[in-house]
């Protein structure tokens, strides 16, 4: 419990909310390089997610592909990347590995999102004489918004909890702290900074499922749930 | 590649270390899920607390887990207990999920035959109930241990060996092919895991193919 109270007691001494490596400038590298990857990550993962989902052509790429990037080791590409490009885009490396995390649950999150809606609506829509492009972006995109937004949670959480590993290639994060402290017992500096990251994956949890229910429309509400 | 040559009995033993790492958190958590999933799966609003309270475990990063833990339970920094405890936790937070959904996917009919079989409780739960979650219990089971066995390499950070040492160890002497000796090595045993656990799946839920094939036919 002793080490509790000193990792509370770091983490409210003023010295370490000011100025160069300071929480609140973690927190910043943190969340820059998480968004950076999702963003990335989204760019191509949506897409691709859509046509498949759209389409119907292509489960078998989605099932195969997001069991293999599972099996990815995060902490090794990062590595890896780090030692191919160099250490001027060790920057690049970690967006990388990190958006390739990403990667697969978004891109079955929006396939998931428009395969959930029933035949009957996809028809009911053809049948009003919607063009590819009205059927995607009245019907399938509006109606798959709660299932992709739930994606992104997860996507989320994994991005951030494993942008702690991206300060061992000297890129900082709230992992600076955690690694930093491991050879020299600093319980405190690195329980807080435990603290802070857990803290920061649950707040954005939080904001995003807010977000999931305000992009899910009215109507589907009722049986997508709050999941 | 002459790298991985030389270093094969080194590779050997860390393959081993990571296996035995990596196994007694997945079976673990899959049997803590069970009881958990089942007991949340009555959609109660306790069961409900308990599986936002799984998830907010499930949001703590494992390097950070791996800090916090041995000064909280008293035990060593280097000690393969504190990875295997953490990440446990990690595969019975993210197995109870799977678990529940398992046993809410039971067709009602099914559970009401047996009562009417006049099967008592634990009758019913060994024999119906667990049977027919199988199929989706693999499903989570198979994530659960592809995530744990690439999580086991983070533990090269707090010095716990596993294929993971060969990342710290590669990116300090600047080996590349070190390196992906881990990440290959890794992927492999994932794979080869999550191959033994649908081999073993196809033996122990016969009826999950039937299933899936009647579907298929329309029947």
């Amino acid at each position: 419990m002793e080490i509790i109270i000193d990792a509370l007691i770091w983490l409210i001494d003023p010295e370490n909310w000011i100025g160069e490596g300071s929480v609140p400038q973690r927190i910043y590298e943190h969340l820059l390089f998480s968004f950076g990857a999702i963003l990335v990550a989204a760019v191509f993962a949506l897409p691709i997610g859509y046509l498949i989902g759209h389409t119907g052509r292509g489960q078998q790429f989605v099932v195969g592909l997001s069991g293999a990037t599972r099996a990815l080791p995060s902490f090794g590409l990062i590595l890896a990347l780090a030692l191919f490009l160099g250490v001027s885009q060790r920057e690049q490396a970690a967006i990388i590995s990190l958006s390739l995390l990403a990667f697969a649950p978004l891109l079955s999150g929006a396939y998931a999102g428009v395969q959930a809606i029933s035949s009957e609506t996809i028809l009911s829509a053809r049948a009003q004489g919607m063009t590819e492009w009205q059927l995607f972006f009245k019907v399938e995109l509006p109606l798959s918004l709660g299932i992709l937004f739930g994606a992104v949670r997860n996507a989320s959480l994994q991005v951030i909890a494993t942008a702690t590993l991206i300060s061992y290639v000297g890129l900082g994060g709230l992992g600076y702290e955690i690694i930093q402290g491991i050879p020299l017992r600093r319980y405190d500096q690195m329980i807080g900074s435990a603290l802070v990251v857990a803290f920061l994956a649950l707040a954005i949890d939080w904001l995003l499922s807010k977000l999931q229910k305000l992009a899910t429309p009215k109507g589907v509400y009722q049986f997508v749930g709050t999941n | 590649m002459t790298w991985f040559l030389n270093n094969l009995p080194l590779i050997f033993e860390l393959t081993l270390d990571h296996l035995r790492l990596s196994a007694i958190p997945i079976v673990l958590g899959f049997l803590i899920s069970l009881p958990i999933g089942r007991y949340a799966a009555n959609g109660t609003r306790s069961g409900r607390f308990l599986l936002s309270f799984v998830g907010i475990l499930y949001t703590v990063p494992s390097l950070a887990l791996f800090v916090i833990l041995p000064p909280l339970l008293g035990i060593g920094f280097l000690s393969e207990l504190n990875v295997i405890i953490a990440l446990t936790i990690y595969a019975a937070a993210i197995m109870v999920r799977s678990a529940k959904d398992a046993f809410e996917s039971i067709p009602t009919e099914l559970l009401l035959s047996a009562d009417a079989i006049g099967y008592d409780r634990r009758e019913k739960f060994f024999r119906v109930e667990l049977p027919a979650a199988g199929p989706v219990l693999l499903a989570g089971l198979r994530v659960v241990s592809v995530s744990t066995i690439s999580l086991v390499t983070v533990g090269a950070l707090v010095g716990v060996q596993s294929l993971g040492y060969l990342f710290t160890d590669g990116f300090q002497r600047k080996i590349a092919a070190e390196i992906l000796t881990g990440v290959f090595g890794t992927m492999a045993l994932a794979l080869l895991i999550d191959y033994l656990l649908v081999l073993i799946g196809a033996k122990l839920l016969p009826w999950d193919k039937l299933q899936r094939e009647s579907r298929r036919q329309g029947v």
